[in-house]
C-alpha cells in the first residue's frame, strides 16, 4: 500500500514520543487498542491549571498509520484547551494523513486514546467522565 | 548492491536471463500453436513444449507423459482436488489436509465440501509438522485423498511426505501434494516419496508466471482426474486450452537450471539464512517460528515481540520482505499458518518472513541484518509494550479494550 507523504513524514520522524508521570494529577494517560488485534495506543497529556494541554506524549504498537495517528494527535493536543482536545474527531486524522479506508481503524484508536486521556485526568481530578460514542467502531 | 532488496522469494522470484532467452524465440519466430498437427509451425511449438515436458519431469523423478500443463499452482491444486473428488466420489467423500496450505488447497476443499465432500483439516505440532498419529487416526474407508503440501510458503518447513504418502496409501487413499515452494529447491522425488499428484509454479523457481504443472500418476496406481475446463481435450483431456508455449518452454528451462544448480545452491543458501538468522537473534525476544531441522534452505521466519509485522516492514523499506499480519487486509487478522503453530495473536503479528533467492549475495544478507536490528530497536522505542515488558508488568494482566 502506498503511504502518503504525511503518513511516511510522522513515521520517520515521530513527534512527542515518550512517557509523562502517569501518577501525576496533572497528567492523563490513555490506553487503547489490544496487543492481539495488532494495535495499541498509549497517549498522555499533561494540563496546566487553567485547562491547556501544555504536552502530550505517546507510544505505538502498530502499523504506520497508527503510529502516525498518534504522532498528529500529540501535535494538535498540544496548546489545546482539554474542551477543544475533546472535540477532536477521527475523521480530521483520515483527512490530515489522507489515510486509505482499510486504516480509518487507526485514526479510530487515536481520537478514542484522545478521549481516554482526557477522562483519565477528569477522574483524577474528581471530574465526572464523559460518555463516550461507540458508534464508529 | 541495489536497494531496495529483494527478500520476497517466497512471493515471487526473478526470472533467470537464461529462462527469458530460451523463451524468446516462442514468442515472435516459433509462435505456432501447439495443438496444430498439419504443419510446421505447430510442429516446431510442439517440440518446445514436449522438450520441457521432460525437463520438468526429469526434475521430479516423473515420466514426461504425466506431466500437464497449467496457469500456476493455484490451478493445478484446484485441478487436483476437485478434479480427484469428482473421478472419485462414488469410492468415498473424504478428504484430508492441513490447517497450513496454502488458500489455492483450502479454498479447493472447502468448494468440495459444497459439493458434498467431507473434508478434514489436520492441525499441525508447535514446529508446523503434521502428527502422524493424528493423520492415521483421521483416515477412514472413505478417504479418497490426503493432501499436504511439501514445503512451507511461510515459514518453510519439509513436511514428512513419504511417511504421509504411506499412511495414505494404506488406507486406498492418493496421495497429493502443493510442492510449489519445495520444488527446484531441493530434491523431490515422485516415486521416493509416494507421490500421486504433485503442484508446481514457474515463476517460484526463476521462471515466468502464469505457467505451472501438474504431475499425474501414470502408474502403480493410474490416476484420472476429471477436467475441470472443457474445451479442446488438450493435454490428454485433463486441462483444455492453448498452451502458452513460450511459458511452457521458459518452465522448462527453470526446471533444467534447477537440476543443475539446486543442491550447491541449497548449501548456499542455508548458510546465507544461518547467518541472518543468528545475526538477529541477538536481539532480545526474538523467536524463529518452525522446526528449524526440517525446512526449505531459503526461508527465515522470525518474530520480533512487541513490534507489530507492517510498522516494521515500513521501517525496513529498503529491504522487500513480507509480514505476518495481515494489517494491511480489513480483517486486521494474523497469518493462519503462524497461528495454527500456537503463537498468540500478538507474536503472529510481530513476524517478518525473509525469502532468500537465487540472486540473493551476502552483502544483501549482512545490509538486511542491520537494517532489521536498526528497525526492531527504533519501533521498541516507540512500543508501549516493550515499555511496559522492560518494566516488568505482565501484559497479560491488563485488560485491554478490544477493538
Amino acid at each position: 500500500m502506498a503511504y502518503s507523504d504525511k503518513v511516511i513524514d510522522h513515521y520517520t520522524n515521530p513527534r512527542n514520543v515518550g512517557t509523562l508521570d502517569k501518577s501525576s494529577t496533572t497528567v492523563g494517560t490513555g490506553l487503547v487498542g489490544a496487543p492481539e488485534c495488532g494495535d495499541v495506543m498509549r497517549l498522555q497529556i499533561q494540563v496546566d491549571e487553567n485547562n491547556i494541554i501544555t504536552d502530550a506524549k505517546f507510544k505505538t504498537f502498530g502499523c504506520g498509520s497508527a503510529i502516525a495517528s498518534s504522532s498528529l494527535a500529540t501535535e494538535w493536543l498540544k496548546g489545546k484547551s482539554v474542551d477543544d482536545a475533546m472535540k477532536i474527531d477521527n475523521m480530521d486524522i483520515v483527512e490530515e494523513l489522507a489515510l486509505p479506508p482499510v486504516k480509518i481503524h487507526c485514526s479510530v484508536l487515536a481520537e478514542d486514546a484522545i478521549k481516554a486521556a482526557i477522562n483519565d485526568y477528569r477522574v483524577k481530578n474528581g471530574m465526572e467522565p464523559i460518555e463516550l460514542e461507540k458508534s464508529h467502531h | 548492491m541495489n536497494i531496495p532488496i529483494y527478500l520476497d522469494n517466497n512471493a515471487t522470484t526473478p526470472m533467470d536471463p537464461r529462462v527469458l532467452e530460451a523463451m524468446l524465440p516462442y514468442f515472435t519466430s516459433k509462435f505456432g500453436n501447439a495443438a496444430s498437427r498439419n504443419h510446421p509451425f505447430g510442429w516446431v511449438a510442439e517440440e518446445g513444449v514436449d522438450y520441457a515436458r521432460e525437463q520438468v519431469a526429469k526434475l521430479i523423478g516423473a515420466s514426461e507423459k504425466e506431466i500437464i500443463f497449467t496457469s500456476g499452482a493455484t490451478e493445478s491444486d484446484n485441478l487436483a482436488i476437485k478434479g480427484v473428488f469428482e473421478m472419485y466420489k462414488e469410492k468415498g467423500n473424504h478428504i484430508i489436509t492441513a490447517v497450513t496450505e496454502h488458500k489455492a488447497v483450502l479454498d479447493a476443499c472447502k468448494h468440495v465440501e459444497k459439493l458434498g465432500g467431507r473434508v478434514t483439516y489436520l492441525p499441525v505440532k508447535e514446529d508446523g509438522l503434521v502428527d502422524l498419529a493424528v493423520l492415521e487416526a483421521a483416515m477412514t474407508p472413505e478417504t479418497i485423498l490426503v493432501s499436504i503440501m511439501y514445503g512451507n510458503n511461510e515459514i518453510g518447513v519439509i513436511q514428512p511426505v513419504r511417511e504421509i504418502a504411506d499412511i495414505a496409501h494404506k488406507h486406498g487413499a492418493l496421495f497429493m501434494t502443493d510442492a510449489t515452494q519445495a520444488v527446484g529447491k531441493i530434491p523431490v522425488d515422485v516415486n521416493r516419496d509416494g507421490i500421486d499428484l504433485l503442484a508446481l509454479s514457474a515463476h517460484k523457481m526463476y521462471g515466468p508466471k502464469g505457467v505451472g504443472a501438474l504431475y499425474v500418476r501414470r502408474k502403480g496406481p493410474r490416476v484420472k482426474v476429471t477436467a475441470q475446463m472443457d474445451g479442446g481435450g488438450h493435454e490428454r483431456g485433463m486441462r483444455s486450452g492453448t498452451l502458452n508455449v513460450p511459458g511452457i518452454v521458459g518452465l522448462g528451462k527453470a526446471c533444467e537450471i534447477a537440476n543443475q544448480e539446486m543442491a550447491q545452491e541449497a548449501i548456499r543458501l542455508s548458510a546465507l539464512r544461518d547467518k541472518l538468522e543468528q545475526a538477529l537473534s541477538v536481539l532480545e525476544e526474538s523467536y524463529v517460528n518452525g522446526n528449524v531441522q526440517h525446512r526449505l534452505p531459503h526461508v527465515a521466519n522470525i518474530s520480533f515481540k512487541y513490534v507489530e509485522g507492517e510498522g516494521l516492514m515500513m521501517a525496513m523499506k529498503d529491504l522487500a520482505v513480507s509480514s505476518g499480519s495481515a494489517c494491511t487486509s480489513a480483517s486486521l487478522e494474523p497469518s493462519y499458518v503462524l497461528k495454527s503453530l500456537g503463537l498468540s495473536d500478538d507474536l503472529a503479528h510481530s513476524s517478518i518472513r525473509f525469502g532468500l533467492g537465487r540472486f540473493t549475495t551476502e552483502e544483501e544478507v549482512d545490509y538486511a541484518v542491520e537494517v532489521t536490528k536498526k528497525a526492531v530497536t527504533h519501533l521498541r522505542e516507540l512500543s508501549p509494550l516493550w515499555e511496559m515488558f522492560k518494566e516488568g508488568i505482565d501484559l497479560n494482566s491488563i485488560e485491554w479494550a478490544e477493538h
